[in-house]
């Protein structure tokens, strides 16, 4: 993007920096990202390495994590979900993210009944409960990873519709996107280069509290045997897995359940300090007070 | 012209200005006004001195950034919470700045009203205009609901509301933008107030309409004696309405005094420039003299006279460095410069 | 023609043949934005437009860009009628006609530069074929508008008003326009900054042989800078005439009352004067009034202005009024009794 992107981006870091539960989101998204990329390396055991020795021990300096009923080292397998998790949340989000957007931008900029027909569409789609749509949309096409990435992008597609629509609504009425008109610019151009990176900011937080709920969204699914299929490890399904032994194993339902809760509070707090930095009211205010002075 | 009603019983009596007619309402001596901004200090008023006496407009003119403004808020107690204020100020021999806030606002809300630019973020959209413009009658002068209903009415009435009792219970939306500004002008006046602050109030507003708010202030002032500060960046409207003149620029008065002296002889080379400036119809063709620049910013003013690096005479280095004092060049006509008259004509 | 415009104005180059802008409001009802408007600007000139909010003024101007959808008669620049083009060649009329907005700084995109505003018309129309042609360019149209060419780096915040209102004038005339729709280009300006830009305007002009058309409520502006003039009022012209024409001698009442609603800078006129004072307000636009639309507001509308909806009628050489009683009603408000 253009040079105004950069110092919006300054200024949104620095803003950030001043925002302890934003810096200790960051953190644990950062953290995140090494271990969904180097899990496999990280992880001190093989996820399926079965030792019928070792079942359903509790916590020790050899197994941080406890083992499962098969033996399996928890930690270990809670490292290398990590990538599934993430994976998940950012194929499912980026469709989401590339269908909505688009619908968005198509029925705002263009209105009238190509409005009207995809936006009714995204109705029906946001009428569903989430789950019973990822449901459905598993069933039909059976479950795997894949199926639930699709499931999960198609269940958030019409929230990125519904927020770039209402951005596109709002910067095609101002002087600028006119003035764009007005010497001659194609709708293409303008689109790419007035209206998007103009409602980037809610695009942005948007993104990030999706992130958040995709992940919680394949845990649900993975605990309802929909999503990643045994013996991969993915947090929901260990989630599920673990359920028998609430009462003798903690462990097994604790540690994923824990790395869920962390990751979506992250991904939740990261998006909280963006809407608020990125607010567009408050950058309007900012700006005009820059300009005053 | 004569479209407004004659005054209602009960509203026609001059406010609390009690006493010596010749008191100032308000009045305001060296007002000092700091903003704290992200860039450091913004110096928006600077030593700032006026006072305005009952049944008389003072006029407040200047550009964005002058100060005109923010001189009046603060004055009232309005400024932002990251402005500091220093001076004095006496609203009806009252100090203002040595009372408690809860008194303060108890004391403007009864005797200052005041208008803004934008009538339609001074009014409610989910309440009736009745309802708004009576509200201060039950708030200062205890009135009933049904009271301050009858008042709302007779308010209306007073600023030229065709059918006042219907339109009583009608909702801001329903009006159109001059008939607001009277709504606006009816709620300022409630009270009766002393003072009445009118803040670019017809800038937003066409101008025929304006005409009318113009005529509509003026009359009501003759009726009711108030004390009105009008402020505004628009030259003509000073000639029409005002008494008195103050001309800001940079946060200080460079020209002050009776509104004949400033416009017949104006002294600061800024006031000159301005009247200059303006196109004029008798004189069609040509370039316009224009002010080179643009006003400067309250964070960074020049250490000397505000206007000089815009200046058409351009003094000598005095200028550049040293603040000049606002000093009279005839009776009641002030200025603050050290190239007084015409000597660049 | 002795009381025509001081210097010839060349051929027609845009026209507006009885031209209608309805905009649908909701409920079924019609906004009658432009309600029958016919005029002609002519190569060279400027015509000054002026009238209060919902005249229309704004939309006639848009017309000529055809940045609104006529609902009936015609829009012609330059000999070609192109009421009914396709978007993509209006795309190219666009380049003829430009347009300066009135706030420049919701005109200009926050987000990009100053040389990437400026440069939109070069790169949309292919002007120039490389990064540096059109930095370059850029330079000099900064240049032309009294601008630094350093400032094509900073964004539109930086700037002052009167800057960015320079800005806006350079990213008009990159696409070296014939016609420029200047849409009340000085109302948000500082008093001070205001005379700067429209004694650019005026040099632009006379350098570059632009042709304006200047839309403004303010009318001592319209009157310096414009050759012709035509006062709008709900949607129509009520006259038309030279800015000597319409100050000494208005024939229309609306343009009389307009005239002595503006103030003066000069205490003694302002006591001295009477102003001719309008009562209520302009009727809405859904439903303007029949006969003369100006006859609910007008001290001297008679019967049959309700009877009669008046035409434009020459009442001097070159100045036309839509008046029944043009010339006579000035008379009698400014003469007669308040």
């Amino acid at each position: 993007m253009s040079g105004g992107s950069d110092g919006t981006l300054r200024r949104t870091l620095s803003a950030l920096r001043h925002d302890p539960p934003a810096v200790a989101g960051t953190v644990v998204l950062l953290l995140l990202l090494v271990v969904g990329v180097a899990g496999r390396w990280l992880a001190p055991a093989g996820v399926n390495d079965v030792d019928v020795d070792q079942m359903l021990r509790p916590p020790s300096l050899d197994h941080p994590f406890g083992t499962d009923e098969l033996g399996r080292d928890v930690l270990s397998r809670v490292l290398v979900a990590a990538r599934v998790s993430l994976e998940v949340g950012l194929v499912s989000v980026g469709i989401a993210l590339l269908v909505g957007v688009t619908v968005g931008l198509l029925a705002g900029w263009y209105r009238g009944w190509v409005d009207n027909v995809l936006m009714r569409g995204m109705d029906v789609l946001f009428a569903f409960p989430v789950l019973l749509l990822a449901v459905a949309i598993v069933a039909v096409l059976g479950p795997g990873l894949v199926t639930a990435m699709v499931a999960i992008g198609v269940v958030y597609t019409p929230i990125f519709a519904r927020v770039t629509r209402a951005g596109v609504l709002s910067v095609r009425e101002q002087v600028f996107v006119r003035a764009a008109v007005s010497i001659g610019a194609s709708d293409a151009r303008i689109i790419r280069r007035h209206v998007l990176p103009n409602i980037a900011a809610p695009l942005i937080v948007q993104t990030s509290l999706s992130l958040a709920f995709a992940i919680l969204s394949e845990a649900a699914l993975s605990f309802l045997g929909l999503g990643v299929q045994p013996p991969d490890p993915a947090w929901g399904r260990m989630l599920y897995d673990g359920r028998g032994f609430v009462t003798e194993a903690w462990w097994l339902g604790v540690f994923p359940g824990a790395a869920i809760f962390l990751t979506v509070l992250a991904f939740n707090l990261v998006g909280d300090a963006l809407r608020d930095v990125l607010d567009p009211r408050q950058l309007t205010v900012s700006e005009a007070n820059r300009s005053r002075a | 012209m004569s479209s407004t009603p004659p005054p209602a019983a009960g509203v026609a009596g001059t406010g609390p200005a009690a006493g010596d007619a010749d008191a100032p309402v308000l009045a305001i001596e060296d007002l000092t006004v700091t903003i704290g901004t992200r860039r450091g200090p913004a110096r928006a008023v600077a030593g700032v001195d006026w006072s305005v006496r009952a049944g008389q407009t003072l006029a407040l003119v200047g550009e964005s950034g002058s100060g005109k403004s923010m001189t009046v808020l603060a004055a009232t107690g309005l400024a932002p919470r990251a402005a500091r204020v220093t001076g004095r100020v006496r609203l009806l021999g009252e100090e203002l700045t040595a009372l408690p806030e809860p008194r303060r606002r108890q004391l403007r809300g009864r005797h200052v009203g005041f208008v803004f630019q934008d009538p339609m973020t001074s009014l409610n959209p989910v309440l009736t205009v009745g309802r708004q413009v009576s509200e201060a009658c039950e708030e200062h002068l205890g009135m009933t609901r049904r009271q301050a209903r009858d008042r709302a009415v007779e308010l209306l009435d007073l600023v030229g509301i065709p059918l006042p009792g219907r339109r009583v219970e009608e909702y801001p939306h329903q009006f159109s933008g001059g008939m607001r500004q009277r709504v606006v002008i009816a709620m300022a006046l409630a009270c009766e107030p002393a003072l009445l602050i009118a803040d670019e109030p017809t800038t937003a507003l066409d101008v025929t309409t304006q005409a009318q708010i113009v005529e509509l202030v003026a009359d009501l002032r003759r009726r009711l004696g108030t004390a009105v500060v009008w402020i505004t960046h628009d030259l003509g409207v000073v000639a029409g309405v005002a008494d008195t003149v103050a001309v800001m620029y940079g946060g200080r008065i460079v020209e002050r005094g009776d509104v004949d002296a400033v416009f017949d002889a104006p002294a600061h080379p800024y006031t000159r420039a301005l009247l200059a400036a303006r196109p004029d119809p008798q004189h069609a063709g040509g370039d316009l003299p224009a002010i080179a620049g643009a006003p400067p910013s309250p964070l960074d003013l020049p250490p000397g006279c505000a206007f000089w690096p815009r200046c058409p005479v351009r003094g000598d280095a005095r200028c550049e460095h040293e603040l000049p004092p606002l000093v009279p060049v005839a009776p009641g006509h002030e200025v603050r410069t050290f190239c007084p008259g015409g000597e660049d004509a | 023609m002795s009381t025509g415009p001081s210097h010839a104005a060349g051929e027609p180059l845009a026209e507006l043949d009885d031209l209608r802008v309805w905009f649908p409001a909701g409920g079924g009802v019609q906004v009658r934005a432009v309600d029958g408007v016919s005029l002609t600007v002519r190569r060279g000139e400027t015509l000054g437009l002026v009238g209060e909010s919902g005249s229309g003024k704004s939309t006639t101007g848009l017309a000529l860009l055809r940045l609104v959808d006529p609902t009936s008669g015609h829009v012609r620049v330059g000999g070609r009628d192109v009421t009914r083009w396709s978007r993509r060649r209006l795309r190219g009329l666009r380049r003829r006609v430009a347009m300066v907005f009135q706030d420049p700084q919701a005109s200009l995109d926050p987000r990009r530069t100053i040389g990437a505003s400026v440069a939109e018309p070069l790169v949309v129309h292919r002007l120039v074929d490389s990064a540096q042609a059109r930095g370059r360019r850029v330079a000099e149209l900064l240049e032309l508008v009294g601008l630094r060419a350093d400032l094509a780096g900073r964004h539109p915040h930086e700037l002052s008003g009167g800057q960015r209102q320079r800005v806006g004038i350079a990213r008009a005339l990159a696409g070296e326009p014939d016609l420029i729709v200047l849409d009340e280009p000085i109302a948000s300006l500082d008093l001070s900054v205001q005379a700067q830009i429209m004694n650019l305007l005026r040099a632009l002009q006379r350098d570059l042989g632009l042709t304006y058309l200047f839309i403004a409520h303010d009318l001592a502006a319209v009157e310096h800078m414009s050759d012709r003039i035509a006062v709008m009022y709900l949607g129509r012209i009520v006259e038309t005439g030279t800015p000597a024409q319409l100050y000494r001698q208005p024939a229309h009442p609306y343009t009389a009352a307009l005239l002595s609603a503006v103030p003066v800078a000069d205490p003694k006129v302002e006591r001295r004067r009477r102003r001719i004072i309008l009562s209520g307000d302009v009727p809405s636009p859904v439903d303007p009034p029949g006969g003369c639309r100006f006859r609910t507001r007008c001290p001297q509308a008679r019967p049959d202005c309700v009877e009669v909806d008046p035409v434009l009628v020459e009442v001097a050489a070159g100045q036309r009024a839509a008046c029944l009683y043009a010339g006579e009603a000035v008379r009698a408000m400014r003469g007669g009794p308040a």
